[in-house]
């Protein structure tokens, strides 16, 4: 295998991903990782040197439209799908001393 | 002849003529649904009886006071459970969404209630759409109706479970690199990607934006044309939806039994190795019908197949760790019981709340977007995604349609995919091309192999070709008319 995923990698992933893994998961997902990144390499056998990446198939401008209200007052409902709420806002933990 | 076997559209001009009442045909659906759905399991949730009668007398009396006129007015529709649908619960299939109810309807969803659907429920799916088996759900597994030991294929493997064993007279799926053609080629039914941005993405939950787009899942293309039409619109709220002309978005004046002069490519890339004999076989023997009415068919060069799977999981992954990012324990879904401080309940509630394959495409996407492999990894992907359109454009300059196989091989035994990811990836290579090009395809029925599993044929047209698709799937369809699975009545 070429690609070899060291703990200190699978870490910091851990981190962007927002992702706590447990031990056995941390070893397969370093084993899932090396092996996707080799099969990924395989791409470097394509010359794209002068080829802008794409992002979008179709051209793409911006898009606007009018800042302007339409679905109404949904608070109570929206606030019902909440895993905590108190007196109609999120409820999380304290962020701030 | 039970109601269940009808089309969308026979049902639906049975309702117009006053023949089936739109409660009965709810009450068909939802007694199917009763006595097959335990076997099967299509549906993650089924909504209760009392609402859908109440909704389809509704619809009823909209019919009757001539409000509502369309082919689709009265006929009872099942959703993909990624579509957000207003006021019932919509999983993802997923345990971090549990118990999240929409306070909107996608568009997708909107369209066909305008028209005067009647939602069913909510199918299995794999979870956030990654997969390829329906075997990634938090809810449970989802059995292929021809042989239960299969699986229906994924990720909108409940949707296409559902059409062919007839819980639904037609359904909606979502296709990020093959997840409506792929479990329709396994199930036997008519599955179609439109071209990038044809359908609103507004309400879908987002797996790989560059690359989703929610279509149709029918018995065969008549419905298939008509649902596209309903569904497909111009919207401001998806930025990237594209506005066609009116003419381009009546797709149901393709279904034309005409291939006379269409010229039909077939990559030879998708004829070689790893394609099952029969599966061959019998794709070849649906390009021979397409000649025998009149097509040009022939053999080509496609080039570049093989790198279409590590291309799409590189973009796919990279946009998924970015779009599932919202899905933190703090406005809706899931969240962990015990945690110190905010830090530790966002990575708590997403590693209780997301599978394994989630967190593994959520750790790649992470690791080719983070600074030092962006350029390596990404960037790459995106170049190669140029070349890949570059070789349909190509393609397209001389042919009409691109046909192959949807798949490599027929539906595979439940529990042999998962073990083995990369292997699982493979039988993506027909489909996946077509999402990184923002193309149309379409799978129609075309045989089945010696343990009697359906086999897809799949169509690729041009960017805004689906008419022409429409008209080679029809055309084919004539040769080749719908099966039904031996589903119990």
């Amino acid at each position: 295998m070429a690609n070899v995923i060291d703990d200190a990698t699978i870490e910091y992933v851990g981190i962007l991903a927002k992702l706590e893994l447990s031990g056995e998961e941390k070893e397969q997902a370093k084993k899932d990782m090396g092996k996707m990144l080799d099969y990924i390499d395989s791409l470097n056998e394509l010359d794209t040197s002068g080829v802008e990446p794409m992002t979008n198939v179709f051209p793409v401008k911006n898009v606007f439209r009018e800042d302007v209200v339409t679905n109404g007052d949904t608070r109570d409902l929206t606030i019902a799908n909440a895993p905590e709420e108190k007196d109609g806002q999120f409820v999380v933990p304290k962020t701030v001393d | 002849m039970s109601l269940m076997q009808l089309t969308a559209v026979e049902l639906g001009k049975k309702i117009k003529a006053g023949e089936v009442s739109v409660v009965e045909a709810a009450t068909a659906a939802l007694d199917a649904i009763e006595k097959r759905d335990a076997k099967y399991h299509c549906y993650v949730t089924v909504v209760d009886r009392e609402t859908v009668l109440k909704k389809a007398a509704e619809v009823q009396a909209k019919i009757d006071a001539g409000e509502l006129t369309g082919p689709l007015a009265g006929v009872p529709v099942a959703i993909k459970d990624n579509m957000c649908t207003e006021g019932l619960l919509t999983t993802c299939s997923s345990k971090i969404l549990g118990n999240f109810v929409p306070t909107f309807s996608s568009e997708a969803v909107l369209n066909l209630e305008k028209a005067g659907a009647v939602i069913l429920g909510k199918t299995n799916m794999d979870e956030f759409a990654m997969g390829s088996t329906t075997e990634t759900s938090a809810y449970g597994v989802t059995k292929n109706p021809w042989n239960e030991e299969h699986v229906p294929g994924g990720s909108s493997g409940g949707s296409a479970a559902a059409v062919a064993a007839e819980e639904c007279f037609y359904a909606l799926g979502s296709d990020t690199g093959g997840s409506i053609r792929q479990p329709a080629s396994y199930c036997g039914v008519v599955g179609m990607k439109p071209t990038y941005g044809t359908v609103s993405r507004y309400g879908l939950i987002a797996y790989g934006s560059s690359l989703d787009q929610i279509g149709p899942m029918a018995k065969d293309v008549t419905d298939v044309a008509t649902i596209l039409e309903c569904i497909a619109s111009h919207d401001p709220k998806d930025s990237t939806s594209v506005a066609r002309t009116e003419e381009e978005y009546r797709f149901t004046d393709a279904l034309v039994d005409d291939v006379k002069g269409l010229k039909i490519g077939i990559p030879r890339d998708y004829l070689g190795e790893g394609l099952d004999p029969e599966v061959k076989e019998s794709i070849l023997a649906a390009a021979k019908a397409l000649e025998a009415k009149g097509a040009i068919v022939e053999e080509f060069d496609l080039s570049l197949v093989e790198y279409a799977i590590p291309a799409y999981y590189v973009i796919a992954s990279a946009e998924a760790s970015s779009n599932l990012e919202r899905f933190d324990g703090v406005k809706y879904g899931y969240r962990a019981k015990e945690y110190e401080g905010l830090h530790q309940m966002y990575k708590k509630t997403r590693s209780e709340g997301f599978g394994p394959e989630v967190k593994r495409r959520i750790m790649l996407g992470s690791f080719v977007l983070s600074s030092g492999y962006y350029d390596a990894y990404y960037l790459k992907a995106l170049r190669t995604k140029a070349l890949i359109k570059k070789a349909f454009d190509k393609a397209f300059e001389k042919y009409d349609i691109i046909l192959g196989p949807a798949a490599p091989t027929t539906a595979p035994k439940l529990g042999s995919s998962l073990s083995d990811p990369i292997k699982m990836y493979l039988g993506d290579i027909y489909t996946i091309s077509v999402n990184l090009a923002g193309l149309p395809g379409i799978t129609v029925p075309c045989g089945f192999d010696s343990k009697g599993l359906p086999i897809g044929l799949q169509m690729i047209g041009d960017c805004f070709a689906e008419k022409t698709l429409i008209r080679a799937a029809y055309a084919f369809e004539q040769t080749h008319p719908y099966t039904r699975a031996n589903v119990e009545e």
